[in-house]
Formats: C-alpha cells, sequence, structure tokens
C-alpha cells in the first residue's frame, strides 16, 4: 500500500518539476514584458515588479532617442527576413526537384555537396564573406543578406526529402505523357503537393532571418542599415543602460516570433520532429 | 500523329536532360560565389600577410607564420579552454535533461506533450541577443532579479531566525566578474537549447516499436527501467546526432557570449570564445590574415571533434 502510495507521490513530485521547468522557461520573456513598462525607479525597487506598470510609452521614447532609426532598424529586419523567405521558397524547391525528380549526372555530388554545405561552421564563412561582399560593393545594403543566403543547403535538404515522399513517380510519368511541360510540372503538379513543407521552411527561414546577428555585424556598419538584433546591441553602448529602453527594445523584437510561433507550433514542431529522421 | 506526338516526346526528354541542371543553378552559381570561392580565397589570405583594404599586390608569404603565430597566442588558448569550458558546462546538462525529460513528454497525452514542448522550445526560436540582453539585466549586480531573489532568500526570517542565511550569500554577486561571468553564459545557453535537444529525442523515441515498451512492462521494468534498457540503446544514433550537433553549435557560441559580455570579452576575457577571437582579430585588429588562419584551425578542431565521435560510434563504446 505505502509502495503505492510513494509511486504517486515521485510521479506528482515528478510531473510538477516538468511544469515547473516549464515555468522557467517562459519566465525571463515575463519579466522582459514587465519591465518594458516600467521606468528605471520602479524596475530597481525592492522587490522588484511582478506586474505591468505603466511607462511603457516612456521607455519607447528613451529607447528611439538612442536609436533614432529604430522604425527603419524594424523595417530592414521585416524586409530583409521577407525576402530572403520568398528566394528561398522558389530557389530550393526548383533545386530540391531537381534531385527528387530527375536522373542527371553528378546528382551524387551534388547532392552530397549540399549536406556538406549544410554542416559547415558559419564562422568559417564570416570572414571570406565579408570580402566577398566588400568586394561587390555591398556594405550596408540589404542585399549583402538575402542574396548570399538565398538558397539555403538545409532548405534543398527539405525539398528534396519532402518532393520524394509527397509526389509519386506515377503522377509525374503520367503527366508528362499528356504533354505536361517541365515547368508545368513544377507549377501545377510539385508545388501544390508540397504546400507543408513549404509553409515549414517559409518559417525556419524567415525565424533565421530575422534572429540573425553575425551575418549583419560583418556586413552592416551605418545605423541606418541596421538590423533589429544590431540595433539592440548598439544599445549596449557607452553610458548607463536603459533597463526599461531595452526590455522594451528586445519585446518588439521578440513578440512578433513569440505570436507566430503560438500560432504555427503544431505545424512545426511536427515538422522539425519528421525532418531529422530521415 | 503517333509519330508526331512521339517526337514531341522525345523533344521533352532532350530538354529534360538539362531542366536538373538549370533547376540547381541557382544554388550551384550562389555556392560558388559565397561559399566555395570565399573558402579557397581565405585559405590563401591565411598564408600571406594582408590587411584589409591594403590592395593585393602588397601580399607577401608567410607560409604557415600566421597559423605559428596564432598557435603560439596565449589568448588563443585561453578562448579555447573558455570554449570547451562553455561546450561542456552548456552541453552536459541539456543532454542530461534533455533524454529523461523526452522520456517522460513521451509518456504524456498529446496535447499536454504538446503544450510542455512549446514552453521548452520557445527560447529556441527567439533572437539570442534580445534574449542575452534580458539576462543581461537580470544578472545585473546592483538590482538585478536573481540577486534580489538570493538576498531575500538569506534574509528570510522565520521565528526570529534566518535558516537560510549560510547558504545564500551576503553579498550581491557580480555575476560580470571572470569567475562568474561564464557560468552565466553557459546557464543562457544551456536554457536556449534544452528545448531543441529534447524536441530531436522526442521525436526519435516515436519511431521505437511500442511493443518494445509493452515487453518490458510485462517484464517489470518501471520508468528508469525501460528508460536504461529500451530507450537508450534504441537512441544511441540520435544521441550521436545530438551531441555531434550540440559539439558543433558550441564550438561556433558566439552571440550569446558576445552581448552578455557587452562584446569585450568580460574582464580577463573570462567570457570569451573562440568564435569571438576570430572576430576580434579580424574587425577590432583588422587582421584577417590571422583571421582566417584561426578559421581554419578552429575548422580542423571541430571536424576531428565530430569524426572522434564517429568512430567512437563505429567501436561501440556507447
Amino acid at each position: 500500500m505505502s509502495h503505492i502510495k510513494n509511486l504517486k507521490l515521485t510521479h506528482w513530485l515528478i510531473g510538477s518539476m516538468i511544469w515547473l521547468g516549464a515555468v522557467l522557461m517562459v519566465l525571463p520573456f515575463w519579466f522582459m514584458l514587465v519591465f518594458a513598462t516600467h521606468n528605471e525607479q520602479t524596475i530597481f525597487s525592492v522587490p522588484p515588479p511582478f506586474l505591468f506598470g505603466d511607462a511603457l510609452g516612456e521607455n519607447i521614447q528613451q529607447l528611439l532617442s538612442r536609436l533614432p532609426y529604430f522604425w527603419h532598424n524594424l523595417s530592414n529586419s521585416f524586409y530583409i527576413a521577407v525576402v530572403t523567405t520568398i528566394l528561398n521558397l522558389f530557389l530550393c524547391s526548383l533545386a530540391g526537384s531537381a534531385f527528387a525528380l530527375y536522373h542527371f549526372k553528378g546528382k551524387k555530388i551534388l547532392f552530397s555537396l549540399v549536406i556538406s554545405t549544410m554542416l559547415l561552421p558559419a564562422f568559417l564563412n564570416m570572414i571570406p564573406n565579408a570580402l566577398i561582399i566588400a568586394m561587390f560593393g555591398w556594405f550596408n545594403e540589404p542585399k549583402a543578406l538575402y542574396i548570399p543566403a538565398a538558397c539555403g543547403a538545409f532548405g534543398v535538404f527539405l525539398m528534396r526529402q519532402f518532393i520524394e515522399q509527397a509526389v509519386p513517380n506515377e503522377v509525374i510519368e503520367a503527366a508528362r505523357l499528356d504533354g505536361c511541360s517541365e515547368w508545368e510540372l513544377y507549377r501545377y503538379i510539385v508545388l501544390p503537393l508540397i504546400k507543408p513543407a513549404l509553409v515549414t521552411l517559409a518559417l525556419l527561414t524567415f525565424i533565421a532571418s530575422w534572429n540573425n546577428f553575425m551575418a549583419p555585424l560583418v556586413v552592416l556598419h551605418d545605423m541606418e542599415s541596421y538590423t533589429l538584433p544590431l540595433a539592440l546591441r548598439a544599445l549596449q553602448g557607452v553610458g548607463v543602460v536603459p533597463w526599461g529602453a531595452i526590455c522594451a527594445g528586445s519585446a518588439i523584437a521578440v513578440m512578433p516570433l513569440i505570436i507566430l510561433f503560438i500560432f504555427t507550433s503544431h505545424h512545426l514542431i511536427g515538422r522539425l520532429n519528421q525532418s531529422y529522421l530521415k | 500523329m503517333q509519330q508526331k506526338l512521339d517526337s514531341k516526346k522525345y523533344s521533352a526528354l532532350r530538354k529534360a536532360k538539362w531542366i536538373p541542371y538549370i533547376y540547381l543553378s541557382p544554388f550551384i552559381v550562389l555556392f560558388i560565389i559565397f561559399g566555395l570561392y570565399p573558402m579557397l580565397f581565405s585559405a590563401w589570405i591565411s598564408l600571406h600577410s594582408w590587411e584589409l583594404g591594403s590592395p593585393f599586390h602588397q601580399m607577401e608569404w608567410l607560409g604557415l607564420t600566421n597559423f605559428e603565430y596564432v598557435l603560439t597566442d596565449e589568448w588563443f588558448y585561453h578562448a579555447l579552454y573558455n570554449t570547451l569550458w562553455l561546450s561542456l558546462a552548456a552541453g552536459i546538462p541539456q543532454h542530461l535533461v534533455a533524454l529523461p525529460l523526452a522520456a517522460l513528454l513521451f509518456r504524456m497525452t498529446s496535447q499536454k506533450r504538446h503544450i510542455l514542448l512549446c514552453f521548452y522550445f520557445l527560447p529556441f526560436i527567439t533572437s539570442s541577443v534580445a534574449i542575452s540582453l534580458v539576462f543581461g539585466s537580470l544578472f545585473s549586480r546592483d538590482f538585478g532579479l536573481l540577486n534580489q531573489l538570493l538576498a531575500g532568500l538569506h534574509d528570510l526570517e522565520l521565528a526570529g531566525i534566518q535558516p537560510l542565511s549560510w547558504l545564500f550569500p551576503e553579498q550581491a554577486i557580480d555575476w560580470q566578474d571572470s569567475s562568474h561571468i561564464r557560468w552565466v553564459i553557459a546557464f543562457v545557453v544551456f536554457w536556449r537549447y534544452v528545448g531543441w535537444n529534447t524536441l530531436l529525442y522526442l521525436s526519435a523515441m516515436k519511431t521505437i516499436p511500442s511493443e518494445l515498451f509493452d515487453a518490458a512492462r510485462l517484464d517489470g521494468a518501471g520508468f528508469w527501467q525501460q528508460l536504461r534498457y529500451v530507450t537508450l540503446p534504441m537512441l544511441r544514433p540520435m544521441i550521436l546526432l545530438a551531441l555531434t550537433l550540440s559539439i558543433i553549435g558550441n564550438f561556433q557560441l558566439f552571440e550569446e557570449p558576445f552581448i552578455l559580455t557587452a562584446g569585450t570579452g568580460g574582464s580577463g576575457q573570462a567570457g570569451q570564445t573562440l568564435a569571438m577571437y576570430l572576430y576580434a582579430t579580424a574587425f577590432s585588429e583588422g587582421d584577417f590574415a590571422t583571421a582566417s588562419a584561426t578559421a581554419w584551425l578552429l575548422f580542423i578542431i571541430l571536424f576531428t571533434l565530430c569524426n572522434l565521435i564517429r568512430r567512437i560510434n563505429q567501436k561501440d563504446y556507447l
């Protein structure tokens, strides 16, 4: 009897630990939002605030006075993320179709190239990439970010896996017999069938581009051309750090993704679950 | 009519021969311009003396001098040590927590599992810069939330005595100083990636045939025994993949330490990782040749480590 009681107790304990851990995971976000609505005095009071205050406007004003181009930076981030995503959707699905639907010379070598590019560490590319961008004279321009990232290796890999699985060979052959051109094949058969994978790729690309820090750090140097993460980092500059403003800025950078995640979590988590199993 | 169709089909097939290359051309072109060429170029300049902005004809052949310079620079070893330390301090707890967590989540109803997974996964999709800034404020010395919590626990009074005063520090901890900053970075990295690893393990667990668990249960195996004798052996490939991804990721740690130390590496460079060392060499000192040499050294180290894991896998140590 006591054995069963014990078991129940451990079960309950472990369960509550998992929930406690989950709360700890999101607690920093909570404080970010709370601090974004408090001014210096209330943040530094003892005990610190746990609920929303009324200083959001004040903090945003302070943020704008420190980062005069903040809205510009926000729109830069958005623009770069959207363009990168659109380019990746188109180019990766094309490349994925090539691997999944055709036989051609050099297919194996090219695919191993995709895999090795995927595993190549980013820092190896950091310096040479900066040199190339300098050579093209693309410093401070959005295209310095979306063109090098326009056809990511992971996207090509993801598309190839999905097309192989979702587009049956018989369908392709039947379409060809009916006189479907190769372009029509891609446009009217492959694309509609891989919609779920396109959504995944769009989400992943958008998130990665929105959060990207290293690449813009190297190629964007003017305040006006900064993306959001760079602008936030500039807050760390000299002088007293206004925590309220920092938290407000961080919240603006983080909230769009959290909202996006809330609506797409089923899709995203389910898909990520599968893509690593192949 | 039949002949006409055939010839049409034939020409379509001939055209189809070129289609895959056309479809792949953006990837190939981008790879050559932004991948292959820069890499070869960086290998080339790592053997020369060259600074950003100086003309190419002033390049001077140095052979392996740059590599020698890096390998005798004490800050390189310092950064290497920090990186290794962070890899272990952030990496090991990640997997020690993620595996049992995944096993526990696996037994829950799918709805509950999904909600919890979302919570744990959230840090992974958010901007590391923003989140490191927030942590910077939570960990600040004078009014940081954590120090206030510790002080509160220290001063906690129960019936006239302070039962916890011996356990918690009396003075505010300076999380920015050289003995603490690494722990802060490790914690933030742990927090950010534990959900990702949980997801990896969970997805692998879903592929384990449920009969194995049923059989184990019939034999009287409890949760931990099932974890040890069914889940762990079946998960081996995924554990190795997750460890490899962790090593690759941890060796590139840049954003979290960079922001948490305000780009300086912290007092005594206690939070400087290899990627930060690389960045500082290239962009603060403008020495692209040495930085390229560092990048290649880093790559060699990483490559060796990953191959080591594969070896271990093949030799069946685990």
